[in-house]
This record gives structure tokens, C-alpha cells and sequence, in this order.
């Protein structure tokens, strides 16, 4: 781009004196597209994970038994969006309780838990389910598009999503206890 | 209190430098040179202050203070003595301090320079330095204080904070984390320190050309004082570059030496325009054409130094050598908006000044020779460029995340690199102003006979890939047609003035330290494009599981699993530790060890290759899994490097190639910077 | 393939395309299917994950990252290579699962274009600057400012070939001893 610049001012003397040229306009176009470039990433990168408060962003997630389940059908529902990987060490200390948890609320019919299976390979995710007894429906993140969605920095994070749609809780790492569960779900069913 | 002091030290080091830039303004508005006598005082005080605040940091390193934060998440306990010094640039906030010092160091180098002769320049010197140098304190400063402290609060909370909050105590973890495993290597003592060299020198030329840019003294001044320090600057970020390779292929076990990381590009790309700029500014001088080129040139290497560095800190770009997040983004980048704007105003403002004066006669003249390569390394620069910041691209706009890797890097350079060889054995034998396809054949024939005859060697030996073979015939050429050169010179020499051959050449060299020093880093260039052949186009690799006593075979080499232990290392460190015998065309050469670290602290693992280096090649063992408690089998992976060696080997000859070029004349050691300006005029 | 196909439905046009690129993929299976798959090597699955990458380790090819994960994709690429998919197959397979960020360069295709097309325009707009911006010098008159001293009268050049050299470089000689 630069360069352009640096010979056409050569060739075309008379209009670098009279005032500006395409090539000035190609130069600074070219700085002004490429600092929005890396100003949108840069804001991109210090957002950090979706935060409460905000509106979840909404996905499908394909069951690794081939069901589809979209974000849109479950309004009215709270949502529980687990991320893990059958790789990770840390999530098996929540699987047991997260699966617990669902057990719990499963007949309320309200509550929907979903697990997104992080960059893992399906043998070894099926190994992890049926390890913990997981009932609840789970599926691998395709094209790691959710995770995108979602931001997440590694696995576990677990997001807690309210009945309008709305992220209400944001869990970077596993859940120590199912208290720990129960006690970011159960202030939305009261409501 | 040693952080107290070390950080009191920092803060004063930036009003100071806040002084400088203000009173070099004022002297130089109101003409009182004074005032900039003064700005040059304070920017000399900032080296010695910030070696005091540098040295608290290490002394607070290397004491086990892990009430500083910085310390306990860079060091441990175990660490040893020279890795507790490095961690000075182990982590971000410590290694923007280590970048500022070597700023000052650099800064209060060009300060002592005689300045009588270029009076005007110099408060325009000092303002940009200490611009930088203010930017990076106040990273340190407000956002990545390397001593910020530990502090816990009744409730059991800790938080990391300059100075003690109400109500806490000051908190002392038993041990710190530890460094990244990746840094716990000797290599880790000089890589780091020569990248920052690199970049922190080119500061300095930048500095010059804005300060010409600003006084409207455009002739090639400016060149001829900085010229030097950028050839410093370029040896420094080339060897910064050739140690990263190195440590890479040292450590990282992945068989080669360079991955096309963001990262490494980053540091690359400024070492392309500083590489096109030392070529260009010759015609500069002597045919006063490009002076608009070589400010682009300039400006460019110091934004790209500047950017490289926003995108390893910011975590804009994910990648193996990125820093830990952090938010120093933000400030960055609002520095990076204000040199860029600034730097382009500047150099539009001073557009039609920097006309060209001469006239290009012909396209095979050595200053149109010197274009190409100019076009060349731009085109590195672009294709880099764009590889870097596509993935951004990409996934701000579809969502898309993508990778561009090494085949795409490959395929794209391979050529324009191929192209800068072939400049590269050209440009040396033809003439300034005008030369000709007959004069410039008449030349080239008789190294070319010489790379013919060396390729053909090549085919002989059963090499037939086409790639290849142009890339040892350019290879060739270059060694050929440079070393023709030192003879011609030399004999020319000779006759002239009656000296023997050795003796002659001697003088050459002396007459004309610069080209004849840069035919030499040429050469060395020559070395590395063996070693880059050798292991791009004929590595070969295989893995395989043994049980003890088993031989894996490849090419030439045979290799046996003799046994594995598997033992804590006193410095933190869980280590399994092959044996494995060697033997190539059936005769032993020895044993190998490749092993696997683990480090404790950190939960990392490493897989550290072992290496059997020859000039031919080297055979390349990692040890990539074993069966645990019996040992009774093993996995390895084994690369078959051919060549790599004449890559470290061409560093040292550019090493010595720079040396030739930039060492400053005896008479003149204490103005390394205008050094010999007026003598090498027409050199 | 089910859920692939059924995921692909509810999804944009670039998958659209990679169904159409996964259909193409549908006889080869079958082709690759009744080739005797033997159990594959480690080089033959070192060979597919040279070319990709994982998000777990960026930037590491995964033939030589260590993670789990990376070690479970060389188990995965195994079995598929054990069930005889062809190696553009289990890259597809890892598209589609993982996205086109496994790949070692964005595929061929929407917006990726850019990758392949923006240097070689660039580099041919360098090339075209370049002529031109020395044309431009050409015209410049000779005597405008030119150093003389700089360079001999083409005549002698083309006379005296031989001495050419010796004669420019006794020139510089001469000089640089003043």
C-alpha cells in the first residue's frame, strides 16, 4: 500500500503539490481498515467469556444419539449449558453431581441440562457418559461453534440461562458441591 | 523495602522521561537550548534508575520474596540461580521492565554521541525515545506492576496490589509457581535478550528519521548517522531469530525449528523491512533516489516492532509464545494508533521534499537490482502479513475460525525467498547507474559454470526434486559469485598496488568494511538457505514402539532401545530418561537420551529431543511414550535433519559478517553513531 | 452422517457447501471401503496429523502436540484409517466435527478466497508500481542532479568488458583512500 504511495507521487508531481491524491487516500483508508481490524479483535479478545446479564447466544446442539435441540424451543425452560471434554480432569469432579443435579430436577420439566462436548472424540465422550451414568442429553460442540459462541477459555464452564433467554450465571471451572448447583438454579424457579 | 524501592525508581523514571519530552518541546519552540541540554540530562538518568528498579526485581527474584506477585508467579523454590535472573523477562510485567531498560540503555547510549553537527535533530531524538520509553513505563507503571504485592484480607481473600489496602496483611505463599517449562532453558538466558536488542535498537533509526522528518533536514543525514545502529539493530534481531529457531529445535520437539507462529512472524517482519531498508538506503547515498522509500521503510520496521509486540502482549493472536492475558491492550493499542497517524502525517506532510534526484538508467543497474530485492522482501512482508491477521479477519466476519499454516507460508515465500537468492548472486556484479544484459552476462558465467557443475554433483548423487535442485543451484551461485567477488577484488587490489594476494585482500576488506562485511552476511545467509534446503525438502521422520533391545531403522540409521529410568530431578522436575544406541551404515555411533520432563509445579510436561549433529545431518530422537513401571517398551519418533547444522553455523559467520560491517573506527569509538559518515561516502 | 446431515440442515450456506463436498465424499467411501486396511502405522497416522491442527494446542501441528486431546484425535485418526476412510475423508470428518480450524490452511472457499488471492495481487500491483515508478525515473533528465562521477560512460563499458570491473573498482579504491 505504502508503496504505492511512494512511486505515484513520483509520476504524478503536479497533483502531489495541489492537494490530495488516491494514493493518500488509499494509505490512510488502508491504516483506518487495518486499526478497526485489530481494535474489533482486541475488544473481542478483552470481552472475556458472556457474562451474566447478557442475552445467551443462542445454538443447536445435535445429541451424539442425533436429536436436535435449539436454543429457540427451550424459552420457558432454564437452561443448564455444560461445557466439558472427556480429556479433562477437573470435570469429572462435577460430572457425578451435575448428573445428580439433573435427577433432581428432571420431573419439574422446567430445567433443561445440556452438555457440550468440547474438541473431544466420540469413543472416549461415550466412555465419560456412561462412566458417570449421565442421562441428561449431551453432544459434541460441532465446528466448535457454541464454544465460540460462548467464548468459553477451556472446559468445565458451565452457564446457567433463565426462562426469557438471559445468562444468569457463568461458571469458569467445575462445581465443587451440588449445593453449588442447586443454588444458582433454584433462585430462578422461585421467580 | 526492596519492591518500594524498586518501584519509586520506575515512577521517577517516567516523570523524567515525561520531563524530557516536555522540556525538549519547549527548548526547541522557544529556542532555548537550555531546556534541551536538560531533556538530554534526564533522558541520560533513566538508565541508571531503571538498573535500579530492574535490579530490585531480580534481587526479589532471585531471594524467593514471593510476596510479590510477580515472583511467585515466575519462580519457585527449586528453580535454580540463572533461571531466577531470566525470570526477569519470564513473565509480562517483568519483561516490559527488562524492554525499558534496554531502551534507556540505548536512549543514553545515542545521548553521549557528539551532537555539535546535528544539533537540531537532537531534541526531536530525545522526544521520540522518550516517548517510547514513557509509553512502556506507564504499561508497567498502571496496569502491569512487576511489584505488586500479595495482600490477604481477614475473610481469607487475596489480592494483588502496589501498596497495603486497609485492613489486610501482607501475604507470603510457601513457594511460587514456577516458570513456564518452556522457558527453563539455557537458550532462554539469550533468546529473549537479543529479540528485545533487536527491537529496542530499531527505535533509534526511527527516532533519527522522524527528527529529520520534523526539522525538514531531509537529505540522507539522517542515514549516514543511524546507518550502524541499524546494522546493530538488524544483527541483534537476526540473532534474536536464529536463537528462537535453535530453542525451538532444542526443545520444543516437534523436529524443526521454525512453525510459522504468530509470534515468530511477528518478530519476523520486522526484520524483513529492516533488511530491505539496509539495502535500500544504499542507493540513497549513492544515487540519492528512494529517500521517500527509505522513510516508509523506517517508519514501517519501528510500527511493526511496536505491533509485533501489541500482538504477542495484548492476546489478541493465540499462540505458543503469547503472554498470559492481560490488559495492557487497550493502552497499546492507543499507542499504536497515535505512532502510526503520527508517523504518516509527518512523513505526507514531507511528501514532495523527498523527491528523488537521480534518474534510473537501467533495469539491470545495480540500484534497480536493489528495487527487487526491495519488491521482494515487501512481498515476504505482505504474505506474512496477511497470514497473520487473515484468522482475525476470518472470525470477526464469518465467525469462522481458521488456521494458516506452514503450507501456505511455504508455498507463498518459497519463490519470493528463491527470487532474493537469485538478487542475491546478481546484484554483487553488476554496476551502479546502468548495466546490461551482455555486461552483467559477461560477469555471471563463470560462477554460474561453478553452480552448474555443483548441481550436477547433486544429480549424480541420485537428488532429482526440481525444488531442490534450484535451490542448491541459487544457493550455489550466491557462494560462488560472492567469493568471485572477494578474488576479483583482491587481484584488482594486487595489481594495482603491488600486494600479495592475502594482503590485498586484506585491504579490500579494510577499504570497504560495508559491502565487503555484507558479502560475508550474504554468505552466511548462503549457509542458512543449505540448512533450510536440507531440512524442508529431505527430512524424513518415522515413530515406532520398541521393546528393549529392538532397533528402529531409518535411512542410514539404526537405532536400539537399551533402557528407560524414570527419577525425580532435584529442581522440581519428574524425569524419564531413554537409552538408546545409534549406528549409522551399520558402524555405532553412540548413545542418545532423549528424555520427557515433568514439572511438578506447573503440571507440564516436556519432551526434550536428543540430537546427534553432524555437518551432514542430524538424527533427531524424541521420546514420546513408554510403558509405565516395566519399561519393557517404548515409543519414539526419530527426524532425519539433513543439513541443519549450516544453519547455526551461518550465524556465526553473520555474526562476524556484521561485525566486520558495523564495528566502529578506532579513532572514532566514542561517536559509534557518526562514525566514518563523510569517509564512506562513496563507498 | 445422520446428524451431520441433520445439523447441516439448520445451518448457512457454508455448510451447504459442505454437504455438497461430503456427498462427493460418498462414493470414495465406498471405493476406499473394499481396500484391505491392514492396521495403519504410527507414520501413516503421523502423516494425516502433520496437516492438522488442534484447538487444544494452537498452532502445534498435532503429530507432535502432547494434550490428551491431541492424543485421542491420533487414536480417532487410527481407527478411521483401520476402518479404510482415505485421508481426505478423516479431514473432512475433522472439519466437520472440530470446524476448518483443524485444517493447516483455511479451505477454498467464500471468504477464505482472500487468503490465496490478496498476496499475489499485491505482489503483481509491487511488480506494475515498480516498472512504472522506474519508467518515471527514466524520464527525469539526466543532468537534472545526477552524481557523474558515479558511473563511466556506457561507451568504455562496452569496449573495454574486461577492464570494466578492475577499472570500477580501482575507481572506488582511489576514492575511498582520499
Amino acid at each position: 500500500m505504502t508503496e504505492v504511495k511512494t512511486k505515484n507521487a513520483n509520476t504524478e508531481e503536479a497533483q502531489a503539490s495541489t492537494g490530495p491524491q488516491w494514493g493518500r487516500i488509499i494509505v490512510w483508508g488502508g491504516l483506518l481498515v487495518l486499526l478497526t481490524i485489530v481494535a474489533l479483535g482486541l475488544k473481542r479478545t478483552q470481552e472475556g467469556p458472556v457474562g451474566p446479564g447478557q442475552d445467551a447466544p443462542a445454538f443447536v446442539l445435535t445429541t451424539f444419539d442425533g436429536q436436535e435441540i435449539d436454543s429457540a424451543d427451550l424459552e420457558g425452560k432454564v437452561i443448564v449449558l455444560n461445557f466439558w471434554a472427556s480429556w479433562c480432569k477437573p470435570c469429572e469432579q462435577e460430572a457425578a453431581d451435575l448428573e445428580t443435579a439433573w435427577q433432581y430436577y428432571q420431573e419439574r420439566g422446567d430445567v433443561v441440562f445440556l452438555g457440550v462436548d468440547y474438541v473431544d472424540t466420540e469413543p472416549e465422550a461415550m466412555v465419560y457418559l456412561n462412566k458417570f451414568d449421565i442421562s441428561y442429553p449431551n453432544g459434541p460442540d460441532l465446528g466448535t461453534r457454541i464454544s465460540q459462541a460462548y467464548r468459553i477459555r477451556g472446559v468445565p464452564e458451565t452457564y446457567i440461562i433463565d426462562q426469557d433467554g438471559v445468562l444468569t450465571h457463568t461458571q469458569i471451572g467445575p462445581f465443587t458441591s451440588l449445593s453449588q448447583i442447586t443454588a444458582v438454579i433454584d433462585p430462578l424457579l422461585e421467580l | 523495602m526492596i519492591a518500594n524501592l524498586g518501584f519509586g525508581a520506575l515512577v521517577l523514571t517516567f516523570i523524567v522521561s515525561l520531563y524530557g519530552i516536555g522540556a525538549a518541546f519547549y527548548g526547541v519552540r522557544q529556542n532555548k537550548p537550555a531546556w534541551v541540554d536538560s531533556a538530554r540530562n534526564g533522558m541520560l538518568l533513566t538508565f541508571p534508575l531503571l538498573t535500579l528498579s530492574a535490579l530490585s526485581i531480580i534481587v526479589l527474584l532471585v531471594t524467593d520474596h514471593y510476596e510479590v506477585a510477580y515472583v511467585a508467579s515466575v519462580t519457585s523454590r527449586s528453580m535454580p540461580m540463572y533461571l531466577k535472573v531470566t525470570a526477569l523477562w519470564g513473565g509480562q510485567a517483568g519483561s516490559l521492565i527488562f524492554w525499558s531498560w534496554l531502551m534507556a540503555v540505548f536512549a543514553s547510549a545515542v545521548t553521549l554521541r557528539k551532537w555539535e553537527r546535528d544539533r537540531e535533530f537532537l531534541p526531536w531524538v530525545i522526544v521520540v525515545s522518550l516517548i517510547t520509553l514513557a509509553f512502556f513505563l506507564a504499561l508497567n507503571i498502571f496496569i502491569e506492576n512487576p511489584f505488586n504485592r500479595l495482600w490477604q484480607f481477614p475473610s481469607g481473600q487475596v489480592i494483588e496490589k502496589m501498596f497495603q489496602p486497609a485492613g489486610s496483611t501482607l501475604f507470603y505463599p510457601r513457594d511460587g509457581q514456577g516458570l513456564n517449562p518452556l522457558l527453563r532453558h539455557p537458550g532462554m538466558i539469550i533468546h529473549p535478550p537479543m529479540l528485545y536488542l533487536g527491537f529496542v535498537s530499531f527505535v533509534i533509526p526511527y527516532a533519527f528519521a522522524i527528527a529529520a522528518l520534523v526539522t525538514g533536514r531531509t537529505d540522507d543525514r539522517w542515514i549516514r548517522l543511524t546507518r550502524r545502529w541499524t546494522l546493530w539493530a538488524w544483527m541483534f534481531l537476526s540473532l534474536g531469530l536464529v536463537l528462537g529457531g535453535r530453542w525451538a529445535y532444542d526443545v520444543l520437539g516437534w523436529g524443526g525449528y521454525w512453525g510459522w507462529d504468530p509470534v515468530e512472524i511477528a518478530a519476523f517482519m520486522p526484520w524483513l523491512t529492516g533488511t530491505a531498508f539496509l539495502h535500500s538506503v544504499i542507493i540513497q547515498e549513492k544515487r540519492g533516489m528512494l529517500k521517500q522509500w527509505n522513510m516508509v521503510l523506517i517508519i514501517l520496521t519501528y510500527s511493526l516492532v511496536i505491533f509485533g509486540t501489541f500482538l504477542t502482549r495484548s492476546g489478541v493472536l493465540s499462540s505458543v509464545h503469547a503472554f498470559a492475558q492481560s490488559a495492557i491492550g487497550p493502552l497499546f493499542f492507543a499507542f499504536i494508533g497515535l505512532t502510526f497517524v503520527a508517523s504518516l502525517s509527518l512523513l505526507l506532510h514531507r511528501w514532495n521534499d523527498l523527491k528523488a534526484k537521480a534518474e534510473m538508467t537501467s533495469m539491470l543497474s545495480r540500484e534497480a537490482l536493489f528495487l527487487f530485492n526491495n519488491l521482494l522482501f515487501i512481498g515476504i512482508l505482505v504474505v506474512s502479513f496477511w497470514g497473520v491477521i487473515f484468522p482475525l479477519i476470518s472470525e470477526l466476519f464469518i465467525g469462522q475460525k481458521v488456521t494458516v499454516g506452514p503450507p501456505f507460508y511455504e508455498r507463498a515465500n518459497g519463490p519470493l525467498m528463491a527470487g532474493l537468492l537469485l538478487l542475491m548472486a546478481v546484484a554483487p556484479l553488476s554496476a551502479w547507474g546502468h548495466s546490461t544484459i551482455k555486461t552483467l552476462g559477461r560477469a555471471v558465467w563463470k560462477p554460474a559454470v561453478v553452480a552448474v557443475a555443483v548441481v550436477v554433483a547433486v544429480i549424480a548423487s541420485g537428488i532429482t526434486n526440481p525444488y531442490a535442485l534450484i535451490g542448491i543451484f541459487l544457493t550455489a551461485l550466491v557462494i560462488a559469485v560472492t567469493l568471485y567477488e572477494y578474488w576479483r577484488g583482491a587481484m584488482a587490489r594486487g595489481r594495482r598496488h603491488g600486494e600479495n594476494f592475502f594482503v590485498a585482500l586484506w585491504e579490500l576488506i579494510k577499504r570497504n568494511r560495508r559491502r565487503y562485511g555484507g558479502y560475508i552476511i550474504h554468505l552466511s545467509m548462503a549457509m542458512l538457505a543449505i540448512g533450510i534446503i536440507g531440512i524442508e525438502m529431505f527430512q524424513s521422520e518415522t515413530q515406532d514402539t520398541l521393546s528393549q533391545g529392538e532397533t528402529l531403522t531409518l535411512g542410514e540409521y539404526a537405532m536400539t532401545y537399551d533402557s528407560l529410568a524414570v527419577f525425580d530431578a532435584p529442581d522440581g522436575r519428574n524425569v524419564a530418561r531413554a537409552v538408546v544406541s545409534v549406528s549409522k551404515d551399520g558402524k555405532p555411533v553412540g548413545e542418545l537420551y532423549p528424555r520427557r520432563d515433568f514439572f511438578y509445579d506447573s503440571q507440564q510436561p516436556m519432551t526434550i529431543p536428543a540430537v546427534r549433529s553432524t555437518l551432514e545431518d542430524d538424527f533427531y530422537v524424541l521420546l514420546v511414550d513408554w510403558e509405565e513401571i516395566s519399561t519393557s517398551s517404548a515409543t519414539f519418533k526419530v527426524y532425519h535433519n539433513p543439513l541443519v547444522k549450516w544453519m547455526w553455523l551461518g550465524s556465526w559467520l553473520f555474526i562476524f559478517g556484521t561485525l566486520v560491517a558495523a564495528w566502529p573506527e578506532k579513532e572514532r569509538d566514542l561517536a559509534p553513531v557518526r562514525t566514518r559518515a563523510a569517509a564512506s561516502v562513496k563507498a | 452422517m445422520k446428524r451431520i446431515l441433520s445439523f447441516i440442515i439448520h445451518h448457512s450456506s457454508f455448510i451447504i457447501l459442505l454437504l455438497i463436498l461430503t456427498v462427493f465424499a460418498v462414493p470414495m467411501t465406498a471405493f476406499a471401503q473394499d481396500a484391505d486396511p491392514g492396521t495403519p502405522t504410527d507414520d501413516e497416522v503421523n502423516a494425516i496429523a502433520k496437516q492438522m491442527y488442534c484447538p487444544v494446542c494452537e498452532n502445534v501441528p498435532l503429530d507432535v502436540c502432547g494434550t490428551q486431546a491431541c492424543a485421542q484425535w491420533r487414536a480417532l485418526i487410527r481407527e478411521k484409517l483401520s476402518e479404510g476412510w482415505s485421508e481426505a475423508e478423516i479431514q473432512q470428518y475433522f472439519v466437520d466435527q472440530y470446524g476448518a480450524r483443524v485444517l493447516a490452511e483455511p479451505p477454498r472457499q467464500g471468504l477464505n478466497w482472500l487468503v490465496y488471492v490478496v498476496p499475489p495481487i499485491a505482489f503483481l500491483a509491487g511488480v506494475y508500481i515498480l516498472f512504472r515508478g522506474v519508467q518515471s525515473w527514466r524520464q527525469i533528465e539526466p543532468d537534472a542532479s545526477s552524481d557523474a562521477a558515479d558511473h563511466e560512460p556506457a561507451t568504455q563499458d562496452e569496449e573495454k568488458p574486461a577492464d570494466d570491473y578492475v577499472a570500477r573498482l580501482e575507481e572506488e579504491l582511489r576514492r575511498s583512500e582520499q
